[in-house]
C-alpha cells in the first residue's frame, strides 16, 4: 500500500469515473462499439454529445440537426438593444466534430423505438443503442386566431434565435419617434421564463437613446411573472416603470393581458378586454414539445414525459428526452436547464452502457437577464431527484434570486458574469 | 505489489457505489454543474467568472464554505454555495484539483505587467509562493482580470476577509506604490498566459 500515493488514487480514481471501467480495464469488459445518435443540435443535445464522449470515447455519436450552425437563442435579447450582433451569437459544429462527434445535416422524420433507428429527410437511418431527443419548443399556431408562420415573418415571434430577431431588430429602428411596440407574452410553460420581460428592457434600453418617447407594452396572459419583482425593480430605475412617463407598461391577465386575435393588416391586438394597436408586434405564441418529438410517440399532453433519474422517456425504453420538450418540472426550460440534464443523461447512458446503475443526479439552473448596460439581475437554484414522486425539487435554503437590495456595483458585476454564463455554456456544449 | 493494490481499489470501488449512491451525487457530477460559468472542467473562457481547474482542494473548500457562510461577497455564488454539505464540497473540490487549468488569453497592459511582477516579487510571492499559479493560494496567475478587480475591490472595501497578513501586504503596496499597484499586479497575472 505504501506505493499507493494520493496521486495514484486521483489517476485511478479519475480513470473509473471517466471512463466507466470498459477504456481503463479493458479485459474485464467486452466492449462492443455502442451507438447515440442525437437528435437535435442545441443546448441538451450539443452538451449530450460533448460529455458522451468525454465519459466514454468508445461510444460512437451521431448528431443530427437541420442548420449548418447553432444560433443561441440566449442573449439574443441583445440584438434587440443593439449591443450585439447575431453573428455572434452563430457557433459552427466543428468543436464537436474535434471532439469525435459525426455531425449529420438532415431533417430528423420520426424515431422508431421498436427497430431503434431514427429516419430522415433525405432517406437515410440511423441505427441507436441509445437516442437522445432535444428538439426544442414547437409553437401552438392555433392559439392566437389570425396569427400563423406566414404572418410571423412580418410580425415576428423572433423567438428562435435567427432572421426574425433581425427583423423585430430593423422594425424598432425604423419605427417612428413615440412609437409604439407591444410584446405579447406567452403562457405557462415556456422556454426562457424571463425572456419576454428581459426583451422588454432591451428594446428600451435602445429607445431611451434613440427614440425616447417610445412606449413598450407588454400584454401578458400570467398575473405573475419570472423574477417579478427584480423586473419591476430595474424597469422602475431605468425607464420610470409606474410613472406616467414609463416607456415600459405590462398588462398582465387580471387587466385584460391576454390576446385572442390579431389583425395583422392594421397591427390590431384584439385582447380579452380591449383592442390594442402598435406600429411593432412581437407575438410569443403558447409552446409544446418539437415536432420530431410528436412523431415519435414521446409526448402526453405537451411535453414528454421522462424518468429523471436518467432523462429516459417513460413512453419508449432507450430514448432520453432532455432540454425543453422534457416535463422536468421543477427545472424551468432554460438552457442551463437542458446542459445540466445533459450531463445526466449522457452519465446514465455511460453507466448503462458498462453495466452499471445511474449515479445520483443533480441539476442546476442560472440564469441571467440584461435590463441595461450595466444592470443585471439571476436566478440560481441546485436541484435534488426526488425518487419517490419522480419530481426535481431545488435545494430549500438554497439557489434564489438577486437581492433586491443589491448595490449598482453588484448589479454591474451581474452583467459582467451574464457574458461569462454565456461564453461559458456555448463552450462548454460545442467547444 | 502496486499492481495487486489497484485491483483491490478498484473492487472497492466498483461495490462502494451500490451502498453510497442513494445519499448524494459524485463529486464529478456535481462538478459538471459548475461549467455552465466556470467552464469545461472548470477552465472558464470568460471574461470574468474565474477559472476555477487545479485548484487547491483546501483552498476551495475554504472559498466554498465563504460563500456558504454569506462571509465573502459575491453576485450568485453564495446563493448556489448553500445547497451543497462539506462532504460534497470536497467531492468537487477533489474533482477540480485534478483538471489542469487552460488559460485563454486577455488583453492586458504590458507595462503595467512589468511593474506588477516586481511587486507581485516583493509583496505577495511569500504567501502565493507558485507565483498564483493553479494549485497556489488561490489561481492568480492566467485569472480572468475582472474577477481579480472585483477580488481586490471588495477585499479594500471590507466585503471580503482578508487572510492572515494580507490586509498588511496590500495596505503596504498601496501605501509604497500608490494606486496603480492593484491594478499593476492584476495586470501582472493577467498577463500570464
Amino acid at each position: 500500500m505504501s506505493k499507493f500515493n494520493r496521486r495514484d488514487f486521483i489517476r485511478w480514481s479519475a480513470g473509473i469515473t471517466l471512463a466507466s471501467g470498459s477504456l481503463g480495464f479493458p479485459g474485464l469488459l467486452l466492449a462492443a462499439t455502442r451507438k447515440v445518435v442525437i437528435v437535435g443540435g442545441g443546448v441538451g443535445g450539443c452538451t449530450a454529445a460533448k460529455y458522451l464522449r468525454k465519459l466514454d470515447p468508445n461510444v460512437e455519436v451521431t448528431l443530427i440537426e437541420t442548420k449548418k450552425a447553432y444560433t443561441s437563442c440566449f442573449m439574443s435579447n441583445e440584438v434587440l438593444s443593439g449591443d450585439r450582433t447575431l453573428e455572434s451569437l452563430t457557433f459552427d459544429y466543428e468543436g464537436l466534430k474535434r471532439h469525435g462527434v459525426n455531425i449529420v445535416i438532415d431533417r430528423v422524420t420520426a424515431i422508431d423505438p421498436a427497430k431503434k433507428s431514427v429516419a430522415t429527410e433525405s432517406g437515410e437511418t440511423f441505427a441507436y443503442d441509445a437516442c437522445v431527443v432535444s428538439p426544442g419548443v414547437d409553437f401552438k399556431w392555433d392559439a392566437i386566431e389570425g396569427y400563423n408562420a406566414e404572418v410571423s415573418e412580418t410580425i415576428p415571434h423572433a423567438w428562435f434565435a435567427g432572421p426574425q430577431t433581425q427583423t423585430l431588430r430593423n422594425q424598432i429602428e425604423s419605427m417612428p419617434e413615440g412609437g409604439k411596440v407591444i410584446i405579447v407574452a406567452p403562457p405557462n410553460p415556456y422556454k426562457c421564463p424571463p425572456g419576454p420581460y428581459e426583451r422588454a428592457a432591451q428594446i428600451a434600453m435602445y429607445c431611451k437613446h434613440h427614440k425616447p418617447k417610445a412606449k413598450i407594452l407588454i400584454l401578458d396572459p400570467k398575473d405573475r411573472f419570472s423574477k417579478q419583482g427584480l423586473f419591476r425593480q430595474g424597469w422602475s430605475k431605468l425607464y420610470g416603470f409606474g410613472t406616467e412617463n414609463s416607456m415600459i407598461e405590462w398588462v398582465g391577465a387580471a387587466g385584460g393581458g391576454t390576446v385572442e386575435a390579431i389583425d395583422p393588416s392594421t397591427r390590431t391586438l384584439q385582447a380579452e378586454i380591449e383592442e390594442f394597436q402598435a406600429d411593432v408586434i412581437n407575438i410569443i405564441p403558447p409552446q409544446k414539445a418539437g415536432k420530431v418529438a410528436f412523431a415519435s410517440d414521446l409526448v402526453e399532453g405537451d411535453w414528454c414525459p421522462v424518468d429523471k433519474l436518467t432523462f429516459e422517456s417513460t413512453r419508449h425504453p432507450d430514448v432520453y428526452v432532455l432540454g425543453d420538450a422534457s416535463s422536468a418540472a421543477k427545472m424551468p426550460k432554460s438552457a442551463y436547464a437542458a446542459n445540466s440534464q445533459a450531463k445526466v443523461a449522457a452519465a446514465a447512458i455511460v453507466a448503462r452502457f458498462n453495466g452499471q446503475s445511474p449515479g445520483e443526479p443533480t441539476f442546476v439552473n442560472t440564469c441571467y437577464s440584461i435590463l441595461g448596460e450595466e444592470h443585471g439581475i439571476s436566478v440560481a437554484a441546485v436541484y435534488t431527484l426526488n425518487r419517490e414522486s419522480n419530481t426535481i425539487l431545488p435545494i430549500k435554503g438554497a439557489g434564489g434570486l438577486s437581492p433586491m437590495d443589491a448595490s449598482e456595483a453588484q448589479r454591474k458585476r451581474e452583467v459582467s458574469y451574464a457574458h461569462s454564463w454565456f461564453k461559458n455554456v456555448i463552450d462548454d456544449m460545442m467547444g | 505489489m502496486r499492481y495487486n493494490n489497484n485491483i483491490a481499489i478498484l473492487a472497492l470501488l466498483m461495490i462502494l457505489p451500490a451502498f453510497s449512491q442513494a445519499e448524494s451525487p459524485s463529486g464529478q457530477a456535481l462538478a459538471f454543474t459548475c461549467a455552465g460559468c466556470h467552464g469545461t472542467d472548470g477552465s472558464s473562457v470568460g471574461p470574468s467568472s474565474p477559472s476555477i481547474a487545479g485548484m487547491d482542494p483546501d483552498v476551495f473548500v475554504d472559498v466554498m464554505k465563504g460563500y456558504r457562510e454569506d462571509r465573502r461577497n459575491s453576485t450568485i455564488m453564495n446563493r448556489i454555495a448553500k445547497a451543497y454539505t462539506d462532504e460534497q464540497l470536497r467531492g468537487m473540490a477533489w474533482f477540480f484539483a485534478k483538471q489542469k487549468l487552460q488559460v485563454s488569453s486577455q488583453k492586458y497592459d504590458p507595462q503595467l505587467a512589468v511593474v506588477g511582477e516586481k511587486l507581485h516579487n516583493k509583496y505577495c510571492n511569500k504567501c502565493h509562493e507558485k507565483g498564483g499559479a493553479a494549485g497556489d493560494s488561490g489561481t492568480l496567475a492566467g485569472q480572468w482580470m475582472p474577477y481579480l478587480r472585483y477580488s481586490m475591490a471588495d477585499y479594500i472595501d471590507g466585503r471580503r476577509p482578508y487572510p492572515r497578513k494580507m490586509k498588511r501586504k496590500v495596505d503596504a503596496v498601496i501605501e509604497a506604490e500608490g494606486t496603480d499597484a492593484v491594478p499593476a499586479l492584476i495586470h501582472y497575472y493577467g498577463s500570464q498566459q
